[in-house]
């Protein structure tokens, strides 16, 4: 029991540094709120999707900026589906990383679109291994015996 | 007849109902098709709609859901919603075919345009908006969709249902009161359309 409480105090200040920091959103709850005994992983299972799908973009985004000239407009709809994908997560910083993004391509900065992508780069990379030790935690709780209250 | 079919869908669907829904008996299983080119936007929005609605199909273009719809090039009209969808949520940017033009296709159908469509889209555009609702969308949600705008959803399809199986069932308009009295304080941003349901 005194495991199981220290791994789910650990959890909640996880999580609420996530939400604190402003790297997680309301959306993020609106997940948490669908998972359920009957879909309990359901939350794993979209961030999995999110993470996977991301680094593609990310991929992609990259070698679309190394061409030459930049297809400014390839280059806004990637990002324009990397805001989306990251909005439906709840995972805000990237979102607004994304946002900033878009600006630089309507503006056809070449330079301002490549630090834009370093942004959103080092925004996706961090909500991952963040992300990724929630999950964790939350795996540990429930091989433990425990169970993942719904928390703020 | 358009009004044929929907009756006998509905019939089918509340024997099918009391027969394997999990739902209460008696309760119409609703079929909801979902478009959506992001598998994120997939995943969350086929959860969100079973939080409420027994079946869902989703699919990641609109010329598939053509094809669900029974009415992609070269079929006839007549093969047209035997999957008996009861809704289409759909994206509105999407490569190749847009929600407002799969929107336009359900309407110019007879076997299809009772079919209530609700477009969702990550931008707040007012022309976009107004062309989609001047074309029939029954409403338009900004992304990301939660689950209260599911819950709202439920009464456009209790609408369509009454109107075309030309019964008004106590039980259906129960759910209808029941689904209006969730409608919250805080609205999400969405934005109904002008038209009234006779």
């Amino acid at each position: 029991m005194d495991v199981i409480g220290r791994l789910q105090r650990q959890r909640t200040e996880l999580t609420q540094a996530l939400f604190k920091e402003g790297l997680l959103d309301e959306q993020f709850t609106q997940l948490q709120l669908l998972q359920d005994p009957n879909n309990p992983d359901f939350v794993a299972e979209v961030v999995s999707l999110f993470f996977e799908d991301s680094e593609k973009l990310l991929d992609e985004l990259t070698r679309s900026l190394e061409q030459d000239p930049v297809d400014y407009k390839k280059v806004d709809a990637y990002v324009h589906q990397f805001k989306g994908s990251s909005s439906s997560i709840g995972a805000q910083r990237v979102k607004n990383a994304c946002v900033i993004f878009r600006t630089c391509c309507e503006e056809r900065s070449q330079e301002g679109c490549r630090q834009a992508l370093q942004q959103v780069k080092h925004e996706f990379f961090l909500i991952k291994s963040r992300l990724e030790a929630l999950l964790q935690l939350e795996q540990q709780i429930l091989a433990a015996g425990g169970t993942i209250p719904f928390m703020e | 007849m358009a009004r044929t079919n929907y009756s006998r869908t509905l019939e089918t669907n509340l024997q099918n109902a009391s027969q394997h829904s999990s739902h209460a008996p008696g309760t119409p299983e609703i079929h909801v098709l979902a478009v959506d080119d992001s598998i994120i936007d997939r995943k969350v929005i086929e959860r969100l709609l079973k939080t409420s609605f027994y079946k869902v199909t989703s699919v990641d273009s609109a010329l598939r859901a053509l094809e669900v719809l029974g009415i992609e090039d070269g079929h006839s009209p007549s093969t047209a919603n035997n999957f008996e969808v009861n809704m289409i949520i759909t994206d509105y940017c999407m490569p190749e075919m847009t929600g407002y033009d799969l929107l336009k296709k359900v309407k110019e159908n007879a076997g299809l345009k009772e079919i209530p469509v609700v477009i969702m889209s990550s931008e707040n555009v007012p022309t976009r908006i107004e062309r989609c609702l001047e074309e029939g969308a029954k409403e338009f949600i900004i992304k990301p969709v939660q689950l209260e705008d599911v819950k709202r959803l439920g009464e456009h399809i209790m609408n369509a249902m009454n109107k075309n199986s030309g019964v008004a069932c106590s039980k259906r308009k129960l759910e209808l009161e029941d689904c209006q009295s969730r409608k919250s304080a805080n609205r999400r941003p969405h934005i109904r359309g002008l038209r009234v349901i006779a």
